[in-house]
């Protein structure tokens, strides 16, 4: 009788359902997987040793980097680590500034999630619909900051800028009459806070749409229920957060359990699952877009009635106005010692984690005195679910394997460093 | 009850056609689809591309070599090389922007104190050889000369935020 072996298969860094730079070392029985080996390192880049080489403020612009879907929430994390080693505590209006930022990066990152999801395990439309929602979102990341992905726009001490007060407009074209274009810039005619507060108006009936194309849909449930079902027991032990761990029905959210922040003084609930299955991840995601789809509302309720500073007013830490470094000596000088060599920031050590939209995101900050960091370590959640890949597709089909790499919402940014 | 009407969906494909009554509602609706060349996406006055070096309304450099941005880019991205210049003021010799190094994350812009070095709004830029990546200070200039109007107008609508 032939002997018959397993082989090994090579599922990417190329393949369109890596999600990335993902390198799959599978060992095949057929089509079950009995061993899958993931390669990660394609997109290092030594971000936390990139960081230890220049002043705190410089490199916020990496941490957008990481985990390029969820650009704020990673500069989040960073600020925060430096704002607790150095005693500050940014202005109210900042922090809901960046509550609302967090949440539309939620946003962002759960639309693309599903998006690809979908497309990963065959719902194409998915794709279209999460991106068409993604553009407004993007469109208020560029209003803000000037850049539609990497934000740069948090500081320590507060936000770079003040939210506009108008939206960019369409303009007329061979391809849009005036009055075409009227339609289209209705919601422009406002603030950015009218723009995002018309998208919060649409935006539940879009998850419904979502919902109603998956969550009954046999196909899509024939594809996820069942497929990488982690108990909360083993969830714990593998160190999961996020979505992952309420998937499994552990009630576990930083916004709640240790509230940085504003969260504390905003009304959403938490989500969980129950069987642990891809499926119940999908539906705790869903109705996380929901929940932060109502903390933008609130944030934008209270940034309407609440003008104020949005930068700490400490210029030994946060650069001066322009209009006062233009004509006075010693804001310019603050200016200059702040773009040159930074600030010192007192020895000691601080972990700042926030509730990034994948799981847990930590920044693990030391420093020695010096205006570098000595050592930036940073806690990615992407890189716990990735190390538990093997364990979930075990004795699943080939095909599944698409559909956990896809539950575990991993993207290389993070997950390399 | 609920298991009879649970089988009548399952065998009339009931969530089935739901979903194809959204897509069907898409078809007819209007399409977000932007004719890229012809038409473009709105953009922000804070939008940061290309980078330009400005003048003074009087034709003067702004530029006063103070090396600010050499010393905030996160990327190391500009090299600067000063000298004293004819008129006795201190100028820039070389003011290179090496842009397959540059982060665009604004910081230079931010730094500068005579509001010399910006971020402009063209995003639609490429090179066909080698060393075109590097812009000049001749470069950085004609950009902000032939911009200028453009420039001045996203400097001063953003200029009560900073």
């Amino acid at each position: 009788m032939a002997e018959i072996q397993n082989f090994t298969m090579n599922f990417g860094p190329q393949h369109p359902a890596a999600h990335g730079v993902l390198r799959l070392i599978l060992e095949m029985d057929g089509e079950v997987i009995q061993r899958a080996d993931p390669h990660v390192g394609l997109l290092h880049r030594g971000t936390e040793k990139l960081a230890e080489t220049k002043p705190f403020s410089q490199s916020v612009g990496y941490m957008d980097r990481l985990d390029y879907v969820s650009m704020m929430c990673n500069e989040h994390g960073y600020v925060l680590a430096i704002e607790k080693l150095l005693g500050i505590t940014p202005p109210v209006r900042a922090q809901y500034i960046r509550v609302m930022f967090d949440e539309i990066t939620r946003l962002l990152n759960h639309l693309m999630w599903l998006g690809a999801h979908g497309l990963d395990i065959g719902a194409m439309t998915m794709f279209l619909y999460c991106f068409r929602e993604r553009e407004d979102l993007l469109d208020c990341y560029e209003a803000v900051s000037g850049s539609r992905m990497h934000a740069n726009y948090y500081r320590p001490g507060g936000v770079y800028r003040d939210l506009p007060d108008q939206m960019p407009k369409y303009q007329a074209s061979k391809w849009r009459s005036q009055k075409d274009v009227d339609r289209l810039n209705a919601v422009r005619s406002g603030s950015m806070l009218d723009f995002l507060q018309a998208f919060c108006d649409k935006f539940p009936a879009c998850v419904d749409d979502y919902e109603t194309l998956l969550t009954d849909n046999r196909i899509w449930k024939q594809r996820t229920v069942n497929i990488g079902v982690v108990s909360p027991e083993r969830a714990l032990q593998l160190g999961f957060t996020g979505p992952m761990l309420r998937g499994s029905g552990v009630e576990w959210d930083l916004r709640k359990k240790q509230p940085y922040a504003v969260y504390d003084q905003l009304d959403f609930d938490i989500p969980v699952g129950v069987n642990g299955d891809s499926y119940d991840r999908y539906l705790v995601r869903v109705e996380e877009m929901r929940q932060s789809n109502r903390i933008i509302e609130q944030c934008i309720k209270w940034l309407r009635e609440n003008p104020g500073p949005v930068m700490l007013d400490d210029h030994k830490i946060t650069p001066p106005k322009r209009v006062e470094m233009k004509d006075d000596m010693e804001s310019l000088i603050h200016h200059f010692k702040l773009f040159t060599e930074g600030y010192c920031v007192p020895e000691g050590e601080a972990y700042a984690a926030i509730e990034h939209p994948k799981g847990e995101f930590g920044i693990y900050l030391v420093s020695d005195g010096a205006n570098k960091p000595y050592r930036v370590k940073i806690r990615p959640p992407g890189f716990v679910h990735l190390s538990a890949l093997a364990e979930m597709v075990d004795g699943h089909m080939l095909a599944d394997v698409v559909a956990v790499i896809g539950t575990l919402d991993i993207v290389f940014g993070e997950v390399d460093r | 009850m609920s298991r009879i009407r649970s089988y009548i969906k399952t065998f009339t494909l009931w969530e089935l056609l739901q979903g194809l009554s959204v897509t069907l509602r898409h078809f007819f609706i209007r399409g977000v689809t932007i004719q890229y060349p012809e038409e473009k996406t709105p953009q922000s006055f804070r939008f940061r591309g290309l980078h330009a070096l400005r003048r003074y309304p009087n034709g003067e450099e702004r530029c006063i070599a103070c090396k600010l941005c050499e010393a905030v880019c996160p990327a190391q991205a500009i090299t600067i090389e000063s000298d004293v210049s004819a008129d006795g003021t201190r100028r820039t010799t070389r003011y290179d922007i090496d842009l397959f190094k540059c982060i665009y994350c604004g910081m230079c812009e931010e730094a500068c104190p005579v509001d010399a070095i910006v971020e402009t709004r063209i995003h639609e830029y490429h090179m066909e050889s080698k060393g075109e990546n590097i812009m000049t200070k001749d470069k950085l200039l004609g950009i902000g000369e032939k911009f200028d109007d453009m420039i001045s107008a996203d400097k001063a609508a953003d200029a009560k935020y900073r």
